[in-house]
C-alpha cells in the first residue's frame, strides 16, 4: 500500500519538476529516484511471490484442521486449542523449574548440543575416510562394501549398543548421531574425490605439489561441492535420529519433551514440538546450504 | 643437444591386449628451437608429449634434457594443456601466482613474486582480467592465462599440447601470433602438438610428420627456412612457406593418409 503511493508521489514530481526547476534538474531526478523505487518494486515482489502463497496455503490448512477437529469426538485438537494450551510455552520458552521441566528452548538447545558434537565429529571422520576411500584403490576395494552394509542400519539399531558400550545417554545419543550422519559424508567425499578431473592431477603433477599442497590446493576446492552435498544429507539426517534417540533415552531434549507430552496425554504440547523440531531442521538445512555456497563459490566447472 | 628423445617406445597394455602406440621415436630439439609435432589424431602425438612431460613413462627409451634423464613431471617442462586447465577456484592471478609461488618459493621474496606473476600476466596481455576468474573470461583468455602460468615456470621447455584446437579461427589466428612475438621475444625451447598444417608452418622452425598409428614413427622432419619474426600475411605469398605448406600437406594426405578405423 505504502509503495504505491510512494510511486504515485514519485512520477508526480517527475512531471510537475521540468516548470519550475529546468531541464538540468530533469535529468537528476531519474537517476536518483529510479533506482530505489525499482529496489523497493523489486523487493516487495520477491516479498509477495515467495510469502503470500504459503501464507495462503497455511491458513487454508488451519482452516480445515480446526473444522475437522472442533467436533467433540475428535482425537486430535484443533488449532485454536493448541494455540490456547502452549501459549504459555510459546512466550516462555527460557523457564527452568529444575529437573525435566525447563522451557522449550533448553529441549532444543540440549538436541541441538548433541547433535554439534555428533555431526562434527561424524563431519571430521567421514571427509577424512572419504578421502581415504576415493584416493586409495585397496582402500576403497576394502572400506566400500563394509559402508555399503553399514549404511542401512536404521539409526535406533545402533542406539542400544551404543548404551551398552557407553552406559551412559548423552554420548551413547552423540554415538548415533555420529553413526548415522557419516555415511553420506564418507560417500559423497569419496565419489568427489574420485571425479577430480585429471587434468588438475596433472597440473598438481607438473607443478611437483607435495601431498598436503595437493591436498589443500587441488583435492579439497575440487571435491567441495560433493563433500558439501553429503555434509547436507548429513545434518538432515542426524535431526532425524536425535528426536528417535532422545526419546529413548531420556533427560532434557526435544525428543524426549515429545515423549513426555505424550505419556502426560499433552497432544497439544507434542503438536508444538513438531512445528518446533521443523523451523530448526529447516534452519539446519539452510545454514548449511549458505555455508557451502560461501565456501564452493567459484568451484563450479571453468 | 638440449633435449633429446631418445628410442622411444611406448606399449599400452590393458589385460591381455597390448597397443604398441610409438616405435623408435628418436628426435634432438636444439635450445631456443621451436619444433612441432603434426600428425593425425590417434598417432600418439600426444602420448609423445606426455612422456617428454614425465606425465606418462616411455616402455622403452628416455628423455635427456640437459644431459640429465627426466622419468617424472616437473616445472621445468612446463605444458599448456588443450583445455586450458586452469582451476576455477582460484582467481587468474592465483592460478599464476600458485605456479610461482610453488617454482620460486626458496630464490623469490614474496614482493619479487607477486611482480614476477604480473610481469607474465602482462606478457599475455591479461594483466585486466587478474580478479576474474577462469569461469569469467573468454576460451582464447583461459589459454593466454595458461600460457602465463607455464611461461612464469621459466620452463627450460615449454610443452604445448595442441593450445588452439579448443579455440575459434579469429581467436587462434591471434594467439598464434601472441606465441610467436613471445618466442621471439624470450626465445623458450618449444615443444608443440598439433594437428593444423598452417600453424605448424607459421610457427615452427622444424615440423616433424608422424606416421599414422598403431606403431607411429617420425615419417619425416622438415625444417622451415623462414627467418624470424614472421608475418601471417606476407607469408601467404611467400614461395618458401608455400613450398612448406605443400610438402606437410603433402605427407599427411598422401603419402600417410588418415585411415578411418573401421
Amino acid at each position: 500500500m505504502n509503495m504505491t503511493v510512494a510511486k504515485k508521489k514519485l512520477t508526480g514530481e517527475v512531471v510537475s519538476l521540468p516548470q519550475p526547476a529546468g531541464a538540468e534538474t530533469v535529468v537528476q531526478l531519474p537517476v536518483t529516484g529510479r533506482p530505489v523505487l525499482k529496489k523497493l518494486g523489486a523487493f516487495a515482489l520477491t516479498a509477495a511471490t515467495n510469502i503470500v502463497p504459503p501464507m495462503i496455503v497455511i491458513a487454508l490448512l488451519l482452516g480445515i484442521w480446526e473444522l475437522l477437529c472442533s467436533n467433540s469426538g475428535a482425537t486430535l485438537p484443533p488449532p485454536s486449542t493448541v494455540w490456547n494450551d502452549t501459549k504459555e510455552l510459546i512466550f516462555d520458552p527460557f523457564f527452568d523449574r529444575g529437573g525435566i521441566d525447563k522451557g522449550l528452548f533448553w529441549h532444543l538447545s540440549a538436541s541441538l548440543q548433541r547433535v554439534a558434537l555428533g555431526y562434527a565429529m561424524a563431519a571430521a571422520a567421514g571427509i577424512a575416510l572419504g578421502t581415504l576411500v576415493g584416493q586409495s584403490t585397496w582402500a576403497m576395494r576394502g572400506l566400500d562394501p563394509i559402508f555399503q552394509v553399514l549404511r542401512t542400519v536404521p539409526p535406533l539399531a545402533w542406539l542400544p549398543l551404543s548404551l551398552a558400550a557407553f552406559r551412559q545417554g548423552q554420548p551413547a545419543a552423540i554415538f548415533v548421531i555420529f553413526i548415522t550422519s557419516i555415511w553420506p559424508i564418507i560417500i559423497n567425499t569419496a565419489v568427489g574425490i574420485r571425479n577430480i578431473p585429471q587434468d588438475y592431477r596433472n597440473v598438481a603433477l607438473v607443478l611437483k605439489l607435495n601431498p598436503l599442497e595437493y591436498f589443500y590446493k587441488i583435492m579439497v576446492p575440487s571435491a567441495a561441492p560433493y563433500i558439501f552435498t553429503g555434509l547436507r544429507i548429513g545434518i538432515g539426517l542426524s535431526w532425524l535420529a536425535i528426536v528417535a534417540a532422545e526419546m529413548l533415552i531420556g533427560g532434557v531434549g526435544i525428543g524426549f519433551f515429545i515423549w513426555d507430552a505424550w505419556n502426560s496425554s499433552h497432544i497439544s504440547e507434542i503438536i508444538l514440538s513438531l512445528i518446533y523440531v521443523g523451523i530448526v531442521g529447516f534452519v539446519l538445512d539452510r545454514v548449511v546450504v549458505a555455508v557451502s555456497s560461501i565456501v564452493t563459490r567459484g568451484t563450479a566447472k571453468a | 643437444m638440449y633435449l633429446k628423445i631418445d628410442h622411444v617406445d611406448k606399449t599400452f597394455q590393458r589385460g591381455s591386449q597390448r597397443t604398441e602406440v610409438l616405435r623408435g621415436i628418436t628426435l634432438d630439439i636444439e635450445k631456443g628451437e621451436y619444433v612441432s609435432i603434426i600428425g593425425h589424431s590417434g598417432c600418439g602425438k600426444s602420448t609423445l608429449l606426455n612422456i617428454v612431460a614425465g606425465l606418462t613413462n616411455a616402455t622403452n627409451g628416455g628423455i635427456i634434457l640437459e644431459g640429465r634423464q627426466v622419468d617424472e613431471p616437473g616445472p621445468d617442462r612446463a605444458v599448456v594443456f588443450q583445455n586450458h586447465s586452469l582451476l576455477p577456484w582460484l582467481t587468474v592471478y592465483d592460478n599464476v601466482r600458485l605456479a610461482v609461488d610453488k617454482v620460486f618459493w626458496k630464490t623469490k621474496s614474496r614482493a619479487e613474486r607477486d611482480a614476477w606473476t604480473l610481469h607474465n600476466l602482462d606478457l599475455v596481455q591479461m594483466v585486466h582480467a587478474k580478479d576474474k576468474r577462469p569461469a569469467e573470461i573468454s576460451g582464447g583468455m583461459k589459454q593466454r592465462v595458461g600460457i602465463a602460468r607455464a611461461l612464469a615456470m621459466e620452463p627450460k621447455v615449454l610443452l604445448l599440447d595442441e593450445p588452439f584446437g579448443a579455440l575459434d579461427a579469429l581467436t587462434r589466428a591471434h594467439l598464434q601470433d601472441s606465441v610467436m612475438a613471445l618466442h621471439q621475444k624470450l626465445g623458450n625451447t618449444v615443444m608443440m602438438i598439433t594437428h593444423d598444417v598452417d600453424e605448424a608452418v607459421l610457427l615452427s622452425d622444424r615440423i616433424v610428420m608422424m606416421t599414422n598409428g598403431p606403431a607411429a614413427t617420425i615419417g619425416d622432419v622438415l625444417e622451415v627456412p623462414l627467418a624470424h619474426p614472421r608475418k601471417r600475411l606476407e607469408l601467404v605469398s611467400d614461395p618458401a612457406y608455400i613450398k612448406c605448406r605443400a610438402a606437410v600437406l603433402k605427407f599427411l594426405y598422401e603419402r600417410h593418409r588418415y585411415v578411418e578405423a573401421a
